[in-house]
């Protein structure tokens, strides 16, 4: 079985000075988190698609949820994050085992709620490597070049460019191994974790790399917002 | 939902942008995996039409020759996966004498709105096809032209009269190509003769009874109706030629598109009492009876793949435009575009 975690646990600290998390933000005219589940939506691959938010916004998304997709909501759950993302993630699990039962096979595909322009080929693609590989990073070949600072002032490496990538999401991952790796992690490793694919990487499992798209951008700052704006706006340049 | 649109904004320049589609509208959405590269599309690509018409469409999504799978189909009439060719015409009005494809009103992909080269293309659910899973799908990417060789010999077979023991068909090229396959399929009893200027091209029609250089027709040759698939500055040519050659009371049937006027020779059509017709487009009946004939004659899908040219596998914006300049380059054939975004 394939579940769709879509994380929304965030609280948007970097979103400047707005009441609401960013991923209830409108853009076009739906809240971002509503983009971002009616691409799951539609994908049938899924069993279930799981959301997780912030305690005090889970009514809050089962009313959007039921507002906007009407009787396909009976297709998402809204359950309440963890204290981190991976606390999060295995909020999520612990839902599955729960009602459905976890096996080896059983596969997330996990999504932050703010990068609505996901497409279905990297869907797909995440499904179809999760299966066969465990473990895939959605990425996108770096533009920039990363450089490495130990103290925040001086330079301490500059890394080929060619071997850098920018990471995105769907992560995806086996859930049974994901939590295996993550309940065997030392407190002080759980602390330098920002995201799940590490957790593979720590403990020396293989993640796969699945192509991004440039524009499958997070939503993060009000210039993000802007631009997310703009894109959307475009359809009625379309003839 | 949002949906990630490849629109050319410029000759050989497309660019990313979204629309939102409405799951609620009770359109089929569809998710293109086979996409064939047209001329109407490559003129677009190449800034060859009227600079008026280029500011007036773009910017716009080409590509109306395609199938794809359904994504999601709110009625539940098509399983997710099934394969369906899309169709491009797109009717806001019924009526009961004018063809859907005729109709003033109604709008076409990749001309008037937004062509398939989309991630999800959402459709009226008529607008779809199934396509049976035996039917090669590189071949049933370019349905839509076959559709239009088949809305032409539907049209010719209600307009012409009942003599028809030769028929010549005008142009050596995919148009020609494909409506002499299926003129055989639909009208077996009749002769065949296609005209042509090129004989490598000339010697892959093997099914038809003749083929014939338009540099060296004979002179007392005849035949009692004609099609011309020639288009652009050669039509003038080819349908003077028609008229040299027709029988008095035939029927012209003109499927070649020209961005000029076209002088005929109008004496020649009073005196032999000659009838002109327009073929153009497609519409659902003629889709649905191409799909038929795949099942009926499986022979005509191996004649159709010989005009299979390139296939491109597109991720990229880049790749679009290998598969849009390789399609420039060659001399006969359909490309196809294996749409994976």
């Amino acid at each position: 079985m394939v579940f769709g975690v879509i994380l929304a646990g965030g609280i948007g600290s970097r979103m400047g000075n707005v009441e609401k998390p960013k991923q209830y933000l409108k853009v076009g005219n739906k809240p971002i988190i509503i983009h971002t589940i009616e691409k799951f939506f539609v994908h049938e691959a899924f069993t279930k698609l799981l959301v997780l938010c912030p305690k005090q916004w889970v009514e809050n998304t089962r009313n959007l949820v039921k507002k906007y997709l009407g009787a396909g909501a009976e297709h998402v759950v809204v359950l309440e994050g963890g204290t981190t993302r991976n606390e999060t993630i295995m909020n999520s699990i612990a839902y599955i085992e729960k009602e459905y039962g976890v096996d080896d096979d059983t596969l997330i595909v996990t999504h932050d709620s703010v990068r609505p322009f996901l497409t279905y080929r990297i869907i797909e693609e995440n499904i179809k490597y999760g299966l066969e590989y465990g473990a895939v990073d959605t990425v996108i070949s770096a533009t920039d070049t990363i450089v490495e600072s130990v103290d925040g002032k001086a330079i301490t490496s500059v890394p080929d460019r060619k071997k850098m990538y920018q990471g995105q999401t769907p992560q995806t991952f086996k859930a049974k191994k994901l939590r295996e790796l993550y309940l065997s992690l030392s407190e002080e490793e759980k602390e330098i974790l920002t995201d799940a694919s590490k957790i593979f990487v720590i403990k020396g499992e293989k993640v796969y790399l699945v192509e991004g798209e440039v524009f499958n951008i997070k939503i993060t700052y009000p210039y993000d917002l802007r631009v997310a704006e703009s894109l959307i706006q475009d359809q009625k340049s379309g003839k | 939902m949002l949906n990630t649109v490849y629109r050319l904004v410029a000759p050989r320049r497309f660019e990313v942008e979204f629309n939102d589609i409405d799951l609620h509208s009770g359109q089929i959405v569809v998710r293109p995996t086979h996409l064939s590269i047209c001329h109407a599309d490559q003129r677009y690509y190449q800034g060859i039409r009227p600079a008026e018409v280029m500011r007036e469409k773009l910017p716009m999504a080409l590509i109306h020759e395609g199938l794809g799978e359904v994504v999601y189909d709110p009625a539940g009439t098509f399983q997710p996966g099934e394969s369906v060719i899309m169709i491009p015409n797109t009717p806001v009005e019924q009526d009961d004498i004018i063809a859907e494809n005729y109709l003033r009103s109604s709008r076409f992909r990749a001309s008037g709105f937004d062509g398939f080269m989309q991630e999800h293309v959402a459709l009226v659910p008529d607008r779809v096809v199934p396509l049976d899973a035996s039917v090669d799908k590189i071949v049933a990417a370019f349905t839509e032209l076959v559709s239009v060789s088949v809305h032409a010999l539907r049209r010719f077979d209600s307009i012409a009269h009942e003599r028809r023991n030769v028929i010549g068909i005008w142009g050596d090229g995919n148009l020609g190509y494909i409506t002499s396959i299926f003129f055989k399929a639909m009208f077996p009893q009749t002769e065949l003769y296609v005209f042509g200027v090129d004989q490598e091209k000339l010697s892959q029609f093997s099914f038809v009874d003749e083929t014939f250089s338009v540099m060296d027709i004979p002179k007392g040759l005849r035949i009692d109706h004609a099609f011309e698939c020639v288009g652009g500055a050669a039509s003038q040519k080819a349908i003077n030629q028609m008229i040299d050659h027709i029988q008095p009371e035939g029927t012209i049937s003109l499927l070649g598109v020209s961005e000029y006027p076209v002088p005929i020779n109008t004496r020649m059509v009073l005196e032999k009492g000659l009838r002109l017709y327009g073929s153009s487009r497609s519409g659902r009946e003629d889709f649905l009876k191409t799909v038929e004939l795949y099942k009926t004659h499986p022979e005509i899908i191996g004649y159709l793949s010989n005009i299979v040219g390139a296939q491109i596998e597109v991720r990229s914006i880049a790749d679009m435009n290998r598969a849009f300049e390789t399609d420039i380059h060659k001399s006969i054939g359909k490309t196809i575009m294996l749409w994976n975004k």
